[in-house]
């Protein structure tokens, strides 16, 4: 009944959707981290104006389902006249998705810093941008990484919900095989068991990091 | 923008939000009351139930929801599961949250100080009555921020039960757009809908929150 030679049988299509799951969350991840960066700083501006567009749009990101999301780029970016392949309007809405989580995540970073260490740094004459760099940063990445580490698997699981608009990913991949085999059992037991490596390998990766990083 | 379109597709839309409202309460308590199981099983002295809890929780945390919906939607009736959409809307995104709120409440837990349960032991409770009355309570006050923080992700992750036609709202929108050819008024309607339950609910979580954690905020 349980055939998982089927499945053997498609291992190069699947492996190549979890290639694709893994570039798309590893690109999302890096861009939600550089973008939530500088939304965490304008959240901490001192424009209120400013200020109030971020909370705005963390508020937005993080209280909406990422699979709305995914379709209002998609389906609202063409009718601005800007066509894009659904494999970019994946890779935004993730990006800007974990953007969201992660200017949050950083925020608390820079909060438990304490503040004489910004001033001690600007009588050291470190520029503003230089001590965010070369002194806070750092320290925030370290503080957070766990919860970074978290959100990074929550984007890969995510990534899950962009075969709704036929990007080819595991997901994908595995729908279209069970469906064309009569296999759904043996394919989404498959797609489960990879996408769990993912995380599993993502999560140790992140232990790992935590034991490098650590003062002690 | 077509208002109309909101006249017209008007009762199918709040039907949407009242299933939707259904759903997740539906998966909130089963969330709850296994995630709570969990938890106990997860702090049993036999190693196998300790294991299961294990198993339990990587599993259902590894692997996206979208995964676990499609495995049993499609791929039970081959093993003689079958469940409707809504069965196993509810049930699955019930028992997927359960993961999460078993390991909120195992850090509940964690995080009460040691010397209470003997100083209860002493005082003559008995490992029920000091469960009952000195751990639980304190330890649901104390997690209580992560679980309304999770209520909100239940709801977000709902969205996703419209994959298996769930009748729940982005259902209901997908429908709109897909009968009428709009795009902006459903999924405009969708995301602001999601926008304010998850604003109104984390409004007042945070009042909730003050009010039943008032005699621990002075500790």
């Amino acid at each position: 009944m349980f055939d998982i030679s089927v499945v053997w049988e498609y291992r190069g299509a699947l492996l190549n959707g979890l290639w694709m799951t893994c570039w798309i969350s590893a690109v999302a991840i890096v861009c939600g981290f550089i973008i939530g960066a500088l939304i965490c700083v304008a959240r901490q501006s001192g424009n209120p104006l400013v200020r109030g567009a971020a909370r705005v749009y963390i508020s937005a990101l993080r209280g909406t389902p990422i699979l709305i999301q995914l379709a209002i780029i998609f389906f609202f970016l063409p009718l601005a006249g800007i066509n894009i392949p659904s494999i970019l309007a994946a890779i935004i809405a993730l990006a800007l998705n974990s953007s969201a989580f992660q200017a949050e995540i950083l925020r608390g970073g820079f909060q438990m810093l304490p503040r004489g260490q910004l001033e001690a740094a600007w009588d050291f004459g470190f520029s503003r941008w230089q001590s965010l760099l070369h002194v806070q940063l750092p320290q925030v990445v370290r503080a957070t990484l766990p919860a970074l580490i978290n959100d990074a698997i929550d984007i890969i699981k995510n990534s899950s919900l962009i075969s709704t608009i036929a990007v080819t990913e595991l997901m994908r991949v595995a729908q279209q095989y069970s469906s064309t085999t009569y296999r759904p059992l043996e394919f989404f037991t498959a797609a489960g068991l990879l996408y769990l490596v993912l995380t599993l390998s993502v999560g140790s990766l992140g232990q790992y990091l935590e034991r490098r990083l650590s003062y002690r | 923008m077509d208002l109309q379109l909101y006249v017209t597709y008007g009762p199918l839309l709040l039907k949407g939000i009242g299933f939707t409202l259904y759903v997740c309460a539906g998966a909130l308590l089963i969330g709850l009351l296994c995630g709570m199981a969990l938890c106990v099983i997860g702090q049993s002295g036999n190693w196998l139930l300790r294991a299961f809890y294990q198993l339990y929780i990587t599993l259902f945390r590894g692997t996206p929801l979208l995964v676990q919906i499609y495995l049993v939607f499609y791929g039970g009736p081959f093993i003689g599961l079958e469940f409707s959409a809504l069965q196993v809307g509810i049930g699955g995104l019930g028992l997927y949250c359960a993961a999460y709120f078993a390991e909120i409440f195992r850090a509940g837990f964690q995080s009460l100080a040691p010397g209470q349960v003997e100083a209860a032991t002493d005082l003559g409770f008995s490992r029920w009555q000091t469960f009952a009355h000195i751990r639980l309570p304190q330890m649901l006050a104390a997690v209580l921020p992560s679980v309304l923080n999770q209520t909100m992700l239940l709801i977000k992750e709902s969205s996703i039960l419209s994959v298996i036609t769930v009748p729940e709202m982005t259902t209901s929108a997908t429908k709109m757009s897909t009968e009428t050819f709009s795009v902006v008024e459903p999924y405009l309607f969708l995301g602001l809908t999601y926008w304010l339950i998850t604003f109104v609910l984390a409004r007042g979580a945070r009042r909730l929150e003050s009010r039943l954690t008032a005699y621990v905020a002075t500790r």
